[in-house]
């Protein structure tokens, strides 16, 4: 089976053809570079996504802090992480890299944030 | 059950008028408005010209009270700190047909006794009005003609008349109307008006329901007139095309309306409209594809260099028409009651003189009107920062540091005055950007809309849910997310 | 007055880098003037990940990009910071008065750079009929109500426009929750990029109506729906495939109009189609010394392009004033 992907990892979104067997990649051709590949085989084999959103804040100076996972996560389980998330309130001051919420889902990747809030 | 001498239905420029003329007066006076805040309705978009008077038959209510209103808004611009500007109005003909109908114009003015008419040549209009079409060739001058805020307008009126007794109750829509009978010999019959606020009894009602007068009207039993809404779209223009023209300029005006101008707004924006289409909705503020390119035609015409990409907000708005003329009688089906319905443009102008003319009709009525002793100032001083030199604008920014604070980035409006605004009244962000220009500028509230929510939140009390554009149904937000 | 060699008006990412070039070298008196509380200019609301591949080869959300330039400039003694620094007058001469809470300033610059950025082209000028209700915003002042105020506009948003902006919302409000129904984009190609397509609105399952026009927007107080209808290749409606999207939120995307009212003030020649400054090479204006850099003298695709071209009007600067000073003491 073959499925055409466009790659999300840079702006220029290359026209990625992936040809799959058995659930796994077998060959892809079309990246304009390494993380393309990777991203190709991932999105066939275990599609992840990047989650970024915002969590309140309580007494600081800003009301919302910007978080994002450390890594991507499976792109099923976003919703599910947005329920989570959501319940996390940041009451002290972060910095940038701060982890806000451990291992979200039990999945081995941090929730932390994106902005030093005070 | 709120006991009043004379209450007043309906808070747009005429029941504020109204209310300012009556508050001259001993009297007890309560003036009604059925939306969210004063000049929600028919008021909310007005055009602001200030008319000389041309354009109305001679022997007009129009007419008349819009010359006597011309100049009783000048004078009232100094009481009520008005912005007034006097700009003059150019009626431009392009062929002789046109100029024969100018002619006709100039006599029907000079009939109502309009200053200052003269027909100007092809020259004058090339050194006075640059970016006209040239192919002009000739025009009416009304010098009088001015422009001037509506909204800013009505506040000044409102809040005069409120700090000199009048009780202005918002979200009170009359819903009903009684006779209550005289209880003994004597007695004046008196109006129950049941309204969605509270209850309220008066020996008079003035009625400037706007839209709905007539619906007013039929509540006392008196059927003798009709609103049929008239739309009139109008397109906004970027304040740095303010260069485009001097003076209002009109085309030669057709039977239906005053035609579609190039005026500006008084906050220096040109401003082209309005179309004139009776619609049966009247709620029916939407505009249209069809109104827009009419509106371009009619004023590419007389000023070329006009670019539909200069727009930057456009709005519709229903002229309350009843016939040709303004409806302003007492009922003599239903004594003590005064119907001033069916104004239309030049309403605004002529609102001052609307005022003192029902002031004449409530004595007509047997009301007693004597005179109080001492009216209390408004005490409004408006000033524009980059207006005034430097050095003072720094002492002020020193003493009050919110008005160095800048909230709406298009029109340089700082905290102080949005605040002064929400202390003024305003509960809506359509209220504080009529009193401040906040969110009327080229980005339209795109950079300052958030800030603004959240001061009317902090000032009125209020969850940032319930902060609406213009009253309950039209909130901004549905949910607060953060830590509230 | 004051007079300073290097006014900066706009702390976000062009600014920022502007900055640091020029310290770097050389210049010891910048002012970096700045309107928010704040420096990160847009990128403060732009929590979403995407930035950085080329600058830094990584992958930053917006605020984590814009915090690599905030500490370069904290740590950098002689770029004076000014937040809450509103640019209301630029005369010429590159004098300008600004406002702060408790204070009016005015400078002569001797060398400015503007780095004032865009705003979103609104709903009133591209003239979508319709009434006017709450629930209409620009796709970046919906992302400032849910990224920085943490508030949800709205429950089922149709978004008018295909530009990155508008596509990045979709996904926001998605996964706040919402039902975005659809983009409608009347070009027949998507304006954003197509990476966004594919996580925005692929990934959500919303559809995107090209070649479609909205007609009209429904709603009294509130917005109710929308019509929408296919164009022909003209751009007129075909209006017998015409359907209506219940909604109670529109987002108007349809693109960034460069801010450049303040030069236009002070004398410098604008190209009326774009609001940019007319120019004979990257960031020069048709006065010596002032430039302008960033979104605001052209609309750029990534911010990592603003900084590599900001960095230059750095240095453009730091030229224009060796030049200055170099005459002065010649002469």
């Amino acid at each position: 089976m073959v499925r055409e992907l466009t790659c999300i990892e840079c702006p220029t979104g290359c026209a990625i053809v992936v040809t799959v067997e058995n659930g796994r990649a077998v060959h892809v051709e079309g990246n304009g570079c390494r993380r393309g590949r990777d991203y190709a085989v991932a999105e066939v084999e275990h599609p992840e996504r990047l989650l970024t959103t915002t969590v309140p804040a309580r007494g600081l100076s800003l009301r919302m802090v910007p978080v994002r996972t450390s890594r991507p996560i499976p792109k099923d389980a976003r919703v599910n992480a947005m329920s989570e998330i959501r319940k996390v309130r940041i009451s002290a001051p972060v910095r940038v890299g701060d982890v806000v919420l451990p291992n979200l889902l039990g999945l081995g990747v941090d929730v932390v944030a994106t902005r030093d809030v005070s | 059950m709120r006991e009043c001498d004379v209450v007043i239905v309906g808070g747009g420029v005429v029941g504020a008028a109204v209310a300012y003329e009556l508050s001259h007066y001993r009297l007890k006076a309560a003036l009604l408005e059925k939306e969210e805040e004063l000049s929600f309705g028919v008021s909310k978009a007005n055009s602001g010209i200030i008319h000389p008077g041309t354009q109305n038959p001679p022997d007009s209510l129009k007419g008349r009270l819009c010359v006597e209103g011309n100049r009783l808004v000048r004078e009232m611009a100094t009481v009520l700190d008005l912005d007034f500007k006097e700009v003059g109005e150019l009626v431009v003909a392009f062929d002789d047909d046109e100029l024969g109908r100018l002619w006709l114009l100039k006599q029907e003015g000079e009939l109502l006794g309009v200053p200052g008419l003269e027909i100007v040549s092809r020259d004058w209009l090339r050194d006075n009005e640059p970016n006209l079409n040239r192919e002009a060739v000739a025009a009416l001058h009304a010098p009088t003609a001015g422009i001037i805020s509506p909204y800013r307008f009505v506040y000044a009126l409102s809040e005069s008349a409120a700090l000199n007794g009048i009780d202005i109750v918002t979200r009170a829509r009359v819903e009903r109307i009684e006779h209550i009978s005289p209880g003994r010999p004597g007695d004046r019959a008196r109006f129950a008006l049941s309204t969605s606020a509270a209850e309220f009894a008066a020996r008079y009602v003035v009625n400037c329901g706007g839209l709905y007068a007539d619906d007013i009207a039929a509540m006392v039993g008196v059927h003798t007139f009709h609103i049929r809404p008239r739309k009139g779209e109008e397109y906004i223009l970027d304040k740095k095309r303010r260069y485009l023209t001097r003076h209002l300029l009109f085309p030669v005006p057709t039977p239906e309306s005053k035609g579609i101008l190039v005026t500006r707004t008084s906050d220096g924006n040109p401003m082209i409209g309005p179309t004139a289409f009776e619609v049966e909705d009247r709620e029916d503020l939407s505009t249209t594809d069809a109104g827009l390119r009419l509106v371009l035609a009619v004023a590419q015409k007389l000023v070329p260099a006009i670019d539909a990409r200069d727009i930057i907000a456009y709005f519709a708005g229903l002229r309350p028409a009843a016939g040709d003329d303004f409806v302003i009688r007492a009922e003599a089906a239903a004594p003590g009651f005064i119907d001033v319905a069916g104004i239309q443009s030049p309403g605004l102008t002529a609102a001052p003189a609307i005022a003192r003319y029902v002031a004449n009709l409530l004595r007509w009525c047997g009301m007693e009107l004597e005179t109080k002793a001492g009216l209390r100032q408004l005490n409004r001083r408006s000033f524009h920062l980059f207006a005034m030199p430097l050095g003072d604008a720094k002492r002020l920014v020193e003493q009050d540091p919110d008005r160095g604070d800048i909230v709406c980035r298009c029109e340089t409006v700082s905290l102080r005055e949005v605040k002064d605004a929400i202390a003024a009244g305003a509960t809506t962000l359509d209220g504080v950007k009529y009193r401040t220009r906040a969110g009327a500028g080229r980005c339209h509230g795109s950079f300052c809309t958030c800030r603004i929510m959240r001061l009317l939140a902090e000032e009125t009390s209020r969850p940032v849910t319930a902060v609406s554009k213009r009253g309950a149904g039209s909130e901004l937000v549905v949910e607060d997310r953060s830590d509230g | 007055m004051d007079e300073r060699e290097l006014v900066i008006v706009g702390g976000g990412p062009a600014g920022m880098a502007a900055a640091v070039e020029a310290r770097e070298c050389g210049v010891r008196d910048i002012v970096l003037l700045e309107r928010g509380a704040h420096l990160g200019g847009i990128l403060n609301q732009c929590v979403h990940a995407g930035f950085g591949l080329a600058h830094f080869r990584e992958v930053l959300t917006g605020p984590e990009y814009a915090d690599r330039f905030i500490q370069r400039v904290y740590e950098t003694p002689g770029i004076e910071v000014s937040t809450r620094s509103f640019v209301a007058e630029l005369k010429p001469g590159k004098v300008l008065t600004y406002l702060r809470p408790g204070a009016v300033c005015t400078v002569r610059a001797k060398a400015l750079i503007m780095a004032t950025g865009c705003r979103e082209r609104t709903r009133e000028m591209i003239q979508i009929p319709g009434t006017r209700p709450a629930g209409v915003y620009s796709a970046g002042l919906a992302q400032k109500m849910i990224n920085i105020e943490g508030l949800l506009p709205g429950r089922r948003v149709v978004v008018i426009g295909s530009g990155d902006i508008g596509l990045i919302m979709a996904r926001r409000f998605s996964l706040e929750g919402a039902t975005v129904s659809a983009v409608i984009e009347i070009q027949r190609q998507p304006t954003g990029l197509k990476r966004n397509i594919v996580q925005c609105l692929d990934d959500f399952g919303i559809p995107l109506y090209l070649g479609h026009r909205v007609l009209w927007i429904h709603g009294k107080n509130r917005v109710e729906a929308v019509d929408v209808a296919p164009v022909d290749e003209l751009g007129r409606e075909i209006s017998e495939a015409r359907f209506t999207l219940a909604c109670d939120t529109v987002l108007v995307s349809v693109g960034l109009i460069p801010e450049n009212e303040l030069i236009e003030m002070a004398g410098v020649e604008l190209d009326r189609r774009t609001n940019t400054p007319v120019s004979s090479d990257l960031n020069y204006t048709s006065v010596p010394g002032l430039f302008v850099c960033g979104n605001a003298f052209k609309v750029y695709d990534i911010v990592d392009s603003v900084t590599r071209d900001s960095i230059v009007a750095g240095r453009q600067a730091v030229e224009y004033l060796a030049a200055c000073n170099g005459g002065e003491r010649r002469g």
